[in-house]
């Protein structure tokens, strides 16, 4: 257990959160004298200080990792590994069960891993407007932040599950006691949706387990370590093929790929603020990491045999969410935030596609995709949580003509809007091409087809534009935000507002101008990637000849 | 026509009934007891009558004395409950005494 | 001057706008006015940079070499190039880069310069307007976009800079967003030109599956080679069709040529500088970038392109009341005719034309803006809110009050007439002899691209004069008319400088023959690298170029091909036939609005359907709405609704059986397991409930029941 920088980075960056969550959970109740809840501000810095440590770490990781180790199947080129027994038992019938506490990064999840240390930090300021049950939520929170981080650094697929998992109350909690007026509803969607994932993820463990004797991720993608005659024994087996579906769905479902989507709409629509931040932002992308990490390398006969089904779900998502996008302007409350969750389902899609093409291009573009989708859409689920906070309402139809009183914020907003679009210059466009270009190899029909999804961006995003930014200001936004001037001084963004998306957009327009940093740190272990699933590709294809 | 143990018996299960009855009918405490002790006196027959007349010798007079001893304290210890009672319940009706009930 | 120097001044050329953009987006409050001062400088400077360029790309002769540094320099006469990797994915590296050639160096002038020329109409013209500095930043990001396609050297760069030209469009159309209809115009813009850009995306695809690499010279070597995508002819036929659906949304051909009119909706100056002179070229510069692998088929599908639109844009100019509306139809019909020159091969010409009219047009563009200008104040000063500034209608006898206007504008429309001794006379006759020329080597069906070519250069000459008479001469029809007065130099000196830059002597010493001018010797239609079979053979570039070809080769001229041979030998037909037709267009203008023998009603009267037709746009506006947008949008709530209720339905029916089943279940718990549970314990109770009445809790009783159970005892022993 020693990773390259001499001290354990990765247990540190994973549960710095969850010391945080004790400190936050010991800080008494007290008020100042003139009534201000001061324990409330120093539980949100203690929140502020614990993830900004953790961004540091995830600098740190970014730049001490070497570009050249490929990773994805390879023990020997993980980068910061750190393995130690945690479970160790002998078991009546099941035999002896061994659990490591196994941990690594490579050029797949680095991204991942800043992604979230960059988001958590990030929607910690819109948080600052939670003041309810105020303890409760941060403590939430940096528990929620400790399983996402989990899940992305842990090469045991036990304590993968285990992260899994962990992530998973808290979210639930966020949204069910934190959210808007159908919260519960919402909550138990989620709940159950991601459980019902979860279920088949452990059943494929289990087979797993049973197969290999060991819970090691590494270890159930070579072959070799397939016991004869058990389940998962040899290739393209029936029950391979199901196991890796069993795999796909639980991770489809958090993607989430059409039809299993709506969850997503509903939980966002009654999260607060930060929480669809997170969701969006990074909760996401669990899915598809959860796809390249696990599903692909452990059963690559199925992911070759599935891919063109793959690049089907990834066409369909593009398409339809665009669609229901596009339909939010005309259908049912017209949701500001329902269209931003659709458009996620549309932007998730390109990733799915992208990582069934199977080329350098179209995974890279995808793990890019990823990253570039979580620092948009948080941007973007942020910008509708301005005005909420301000106006407590996200109609599309009740604002317009907001460019002429707050500027600055619009401004902001057309990075964020533009980028979405996959406007030039911005970081997605880049991500969105080299899906396009690796998904053109494998299916030219698909990749076509999917193109119909950056019109209809283009048509949602720019409408939804039109009716809030452009226009008149209703006659009720003329006044001052906030007539007391104490929590809204001014009528354009606030310091706290700027700290959030300032970053995001810097990071937004430097990736869309000069990619590499991003696509170097990648580059080797997607190539290996592709390697091991050249042998597959298109082998006996379900759905196959597209 | 000479008196056999049959007369003893008899005797005895006449004192043994009306001791019964008393105990069951009557509800005034003393009277209970009285009752009580017509049947204690009713065994203490038997066992002289068996003494007499079977092989029970000594025995069975020991046993009557021992009885009529017991009847004594019982008398005391009783006595004293239903003195109990009536300091409780200002009467000594055994009917009204029925706490055991709860 | 060195070649790297050269190179350097470009990259200066193309980001020096977008430091404009930067600042005047950033500092443009503290700056206020001065913004458009620097703006402007800044743009004077990128001007000087493409003057440079030109020069010395033009007239200096630069070593063959190649340089391999930290970037790759490639230089020969042709073409000095940058190349840099991009997007580098480890075992694949997509480079990209810039790159000068003759083209590109003279895009750069036309492009700076009208750019440079707006930037200081708009000095006064926005004068007051809320958001002056934005405006300028926006003017800057496009000037930097638009010189990022000139300079391009690669498909993905390419796309680059025309999705960013587009969202300048957008931006600069949907200015005054307060209007709804200047927001939605910007919107349509940007959507329809998605359409168009689909099409030019999937074309990259293709290419770059097929060659693996987006470089211009490397695409057109491998094909020379004899490689093509998918190892098929009708498939590059088919990549060069989709690169041109490129060209037609941006370059508002037929059948994505509505959003162009609608565009009118931004300020005046930006109609000049984007819809009229130069963002809309883009499209023809990029058919003219890659001309060398377009197929004979693909040649022919552009230039029906081009001749469809050309004419269904003049037919509707005819018939528009709005000023600026009708210069944005003749617009369209003006990039239908570069398209169409294109497309039959007349590549100089067609490039010639998109100078010239880039001249011309933005010259007419700022007239109008003049003009609405000295209409606005007009108005303003005489509080009257409800004449229309711009509806020609509301004109009349602007000749008078301002003059200096009326002059460049005629001067301009004569030149867009194709009058002789203006520039557009040379260019636009150029194509009318290539289609000429086209039309009788190939001969069968396309003689209807000549024929109406020729129809269109009659319904220009028209409308324009329509426009000219009914606006300028005669006597004002409204208050506003009468006291317009003229504007000063700032909105003037650009109206001179174009104007005058339309008249014959720049390019060519003989004002009848644009062959005997400088243009064509530096713009040479590139040789072609697709497969010898595939390509017009009239098209091929002779082998023993230099040796003269033809009969009257005591001549200078030296054949390129033998379509320039041919199209020389008609020159002079085609330039008689279209001094006739103009004439007659002008004639009959003058017939029906200056001295009013021939009444348009009674033409509307007798031919209502043509009529409406024209009016109504060959009601496009009407079927995409009703198809296309209402199709799409239905299409969306349909998908939506079809979400809220179906997919979402069965997921919450789902839930729904689940949750009933579970009630059930808890019932069958509650009602079967646990009532066989309760009735031993009821049953129990009630035996209890029975037997309790014995229990009186007197002694008596129990005694009663001892002696009772002794006696049944003592029965049942005995």
């Amino acid at each position: 257990m020693q990773s390259n920088l001499g001290f354990p980075i990765l247990t540190l960056i994973t549960f710095l959160p969850i010391v945080g969550m004790l400190l936050v959970l010991l800080v008494p109740v007290f008020k100042s004298k003139e009534g201000r809840e001061l324990s409330h501000t120093i539980m949100r810095w203690i929140t502020v200080v614990f993830t900004f440590f953790q961004v540091i770490l995830a600098v740190l990781l970014y730049i001490n990792f070497d570009k050249t180790l490929p990773g994805v199947n390879d023990i020997s080129s993980f980068q910061f590994v750190e393995k130690i027994t945690w479970i160790n038992a002998n078991f009546p019938i099941v035999g002896q069960i061994k659990i490591e506490y196994f941990l690594g990064v490579d050029g797949i999840s680095l991204p991942m891993v800043l992604l979230t240390a960059l988001v958590c930090f990030i929607a910690v300021f819109p948080s600052f407007v939670i003041h309810k049950g105020v303890k409760g939520y941060f403590a939430m929170y940096l528990l929620l932040d400790t399983g996402m981080m989990g899940v992305f650094v842990a090469l045991d697929f036990f304590l993968f599950y285990v992260f899994w998992e962990v992530m998973l109350l808290p979210m639930y909690f966020l949204i069910g006691i934190w959210g808007g007026p159908r919260k519960e509803y919402a909550a138990i969607k989620f709940f159950i949706y991601t459980l019902v994932g979860s279920v088949f993820m452990l059943l494929v463990i289990i087979g797993l387990y049973f197969s290999v004797g060991s819970f090691n991720m590494l270890e159930m993608m070579n072959p070799e370590n397939y016991k004869p005659d058990s389940i998962f024994a040899g290739m393209h087996t029936t029950i391979r093929y199901i196991a890796f579906m069993a795999l796909f769905i639980c991770f489809a479902i958090k993607v989430p790929t059409v039809p299993f989507h709506t969850w997503l709409p509903d939980a966002h629509v009654e999260a607060p603020t930060p929480i669809s931040v997170i969701l969006a932002g990074i909760l996401l992308k669990m899915g598809t990491y959860g796809i390249i990490r696990i599903a692909f390398p452990i059963f690559p006969d199925a992911a070759g045999y599935f891919q063109t089904l793959i690049a089907w779900v990834g066409m369909i998502s593009i398409i339809y969410g665009a669609l229901c996008a596009l339909g939010q302007h005309k259908v049912g409350q017209k949701d500001f935030k329902k269209l931003i969750a659709y458009s996620s389902v549309s932007h998730m899609g390109f990733v799915v596609l992208g990582i069934a093409a199977m080329r350098p291009e179209g995974v890279t573009g995808a793990i890019f995709q990823m990253f570039n989708h979580g620092t948009i859409t948080s941007m973007l689920f942020m910008i509708v949580g301005v005005i909420y906070d301000r106006t407590h309402t996200r109609g599309l139809d009740e604002f317009g003509g907001l460019a002429t009183k707050m500027p600055v914020y619009t401004g902001i907003m057309m990075v964020a809007f533009f980028a979405a679009i996959g406007l030039p210059g911005l970081s997605s466009f880049i991500s969105e091409v080299l899906v396009f270009l690796g998904a053109f190899n494998t299916y030219p029909y698909l990749a076509i087809a999917s193109g119909l999804g950056i019109i209809l961006g283009a048509a949602y995003m720019l409408w939804a534009l039109q009716r809030v930014f452009f226009g008149k200001l209703p006659e009720r936004w003329n006044k001052p935000w906030d007539p007391t001037g104490k929590e809204f001084p001014g009528d354009d963004l606030i310091a706290r507002e700027y700290v959030a998306f300032v970053p995001l957009a810097l990071i937004i327009i430097f990736l869309g101008i000069y990619p590499n940093p991003m696509l170097q740190l990648m580059n080797a272990s997607v190539n290996h990637f592709v390697e091991i699933l050249k042998p597959y590709v298109f082998i006996g294809s379900f759905l196959s000849g597209m | 026509m000479g008196i056999g143990l049959t007369h003893y018996l008899v005797l005895s299960a006449i004192l043994f009934g009306l001791g019964l009855f008393a105990i069951i009918t009557r509800k005034n405490a003393v009277l209970v007891l009285i009752g009580v002790e017509l049947v204690l006196n009713s065994a203490n027959i038997n066992f002289v009558a068996f003494s007499k007349f079977n092989k029970l010798n000594i025995d069975g007079h020991i046993a009557a004395l021992f009885v009529i001893m017991l009847a004594a304290i019982e008398v005391a210890v009783a006595l004293a409950i239903v003195l109990n009672i009536y300091q409780n319940y200002k009467h000594i009706n055994v009917d009204e005494v029925d706490t055991l009930k709860e | 001057m060195q070649p790297e120097s050269l190179l350097l001044v470009s990259v200066l050329t193309l980001l020096l706008p977008f430091l404009s953009f930067v600042v005047n987006i950033f500092f443009g409050k503290k700056l206020g006015k001065a913004s458009s001062i620097v703006a402007t400088s800044i743009l004077g400077l990128v001007l000087l940079g493409s003057f440079v360029i030109f020069y010395f790309k033009l007239f200096a002769h630069f070593d063959s070499k190649v340089i391999v540094n930290y970037f790759l320099y490639e230089f020969s006469n042709e073409i000095l190039q940058l190349k840099f990797t991009w997007i580098d994915l480890g075992s694949l590296q997509i480079k990209v880069g810039i790159a000068i050639d003759n083209l590109s160096a003279t895009m750069l002038v036309v492009v700076a310069m009208v750019s440079f020329l707006v930037h200081l109409f708009s000095i006064e013209y926005m004068a007051g307007d809320p958001r002056f500095s934005r405006y300028f930043a926006y003017l800057g990001l496009f000037t930097f976009s638009m010189n990022g396609i000139v300079l391009a050297n690669n498909f993905l760069f390419m796309y680059v800079f025309w999705e960013l030209v587009g969202i300048s469009s957008y931006l600069l159309i949907g200015f005054w967003f307060e209007k709804k209809s200047a927001a939605d115009a910007g919107k349509k813009a940007f959507i329809v030109n998605r359409v168009g850009d689909l099409g030019f995306f999937v074309g990259i695809m293709i290419l770059y599956f097929s060659f693996g690499t987006v470089l211009f010279d490397d695409i057109f070597g491998s094909i020379a080679q004899g490689k093509l995508p998918f190892n098929s002819e009708a498939i590059l036929t088919l990549a060069g069709i989709l690169i041109f659906c490129g060209a037609i949304g941006k370059s508002a051909q037929f059948p994505l040529h509505v959003w162009l009119p609608d565009a009118m909706e931004g300020p005046t100056p930006v109609s000049a500088l984007i819809h009229a002179a130069t963002m809309v070229a883009a499209g023809v510069y990029l058919t003219a970038r890659v001309y060398a692998m377009f197929t004979a088929d693909a040649l022919t599908f552009i230039a029906v392109i081009g001749a469809i639109t050309a004419f269904i844009s003049a037919t509707i100019a005819i018939t528009q009341y709005d000023f600026k509306r009708v210069l944005a139809y003749s617009t369209v019909s003006q990039l239908g005719y570069m398209i169409m020159a294109l497309g039959v091969g007349a590549f100089t010409m067609g490039v010639f034309h998109l100078v010239t009219h880039a001249w011309f047009k933005a010259a007419l563009f700022l007239c109008s803006g003049s003009v609405i200008h000295a209409m606005h104040h007009s108005a303003h000063h005489l509080g009257d809110h409800h004449t229309d500034p711009q509806d020609i209608r509301n004109m009349g006898g602007l000749r008078r009050t301002m003059p200096w206007t009326y002059r460049t504008f005629l001067l301009v429309t004569l030149a867009i007439s194709g009058v002789p001794l203006t520039s557009g006379f040379l260019s636009k006759d150029g194509i009318l002899a290539g289609t000429l020329a086209y039309a009788q080597l190939t001969g069968g069906w396309r003689w209807f691209i000549p024929i109406i070519a020729f129809a269109s250069a009659g319904l220009t000459a028209f409308y324009m004069f329509r426009l000219l008479i009914v606006s300028f001469h005669g006597e004002p029809r409204t208050k506003v008319a009468e006291h317009t007065k003229e504007n000063n130099w700032i909105i003037l000196l650009p109206l001179f400088v174009f104007s005058i830059l339309s008249l014959w002597f720049f390019y060519s010493p003989n004002p009848l023959d644009a062959q005997s001018g400088w243009f064509p010797k530096i713009i040479v239609q590139p040789k072609t690298v697709v497969p010898t079979e595939t390509q017009w053979d009239f098209l091929i570039t002779h082998s023993f170029l230099g040796e003269s070809h033809s009969s009257i080769g005591k001549e200078a001229h030296k054949y390129l091909n033998h379509f320039e041979e041919v199209m020389h030998h008609l020159h002079y037909p085609a330039m008689i036939l279209s001094l006739v037709i103009a004439g007659s267009g002008i004639l009959f203008a003058f017939l029906f609005f200056q001295f009013k023998i021939l009444n348009p009603e009674t033409f509307k009267k007798q031919f209502p359907f043509l009529y409406s037709l024209s009016f109504r746009k060959w009601y496009f506006d009407e079927v995409y709405n009703a198809i296309v947008a209402g199709g799409t949008v239905l299409f969306a709530r349909i998908s939506a609704l079809f979400d809220l209720y179906i997919v979402d339905g069965i997921v919450n029916a789902w839930a729904w059986v689940t949750r009933n089943f579970g009630h059930f279940i808890g019932h069958f718990d509650n009602f079967v397991i646990d009532g066989l549970v309760n009735l031993i314990a009821n049953v129990t109770g009630f035996f209890g409930s029975v037997l309790r009445h014995i229990q009186t809790g007197r002694v008596q009783t129990y005694v009663a029941f001892a002696v009772f159970g002794l006696i049944l005892l003592i029965y049942f022993l005995i």
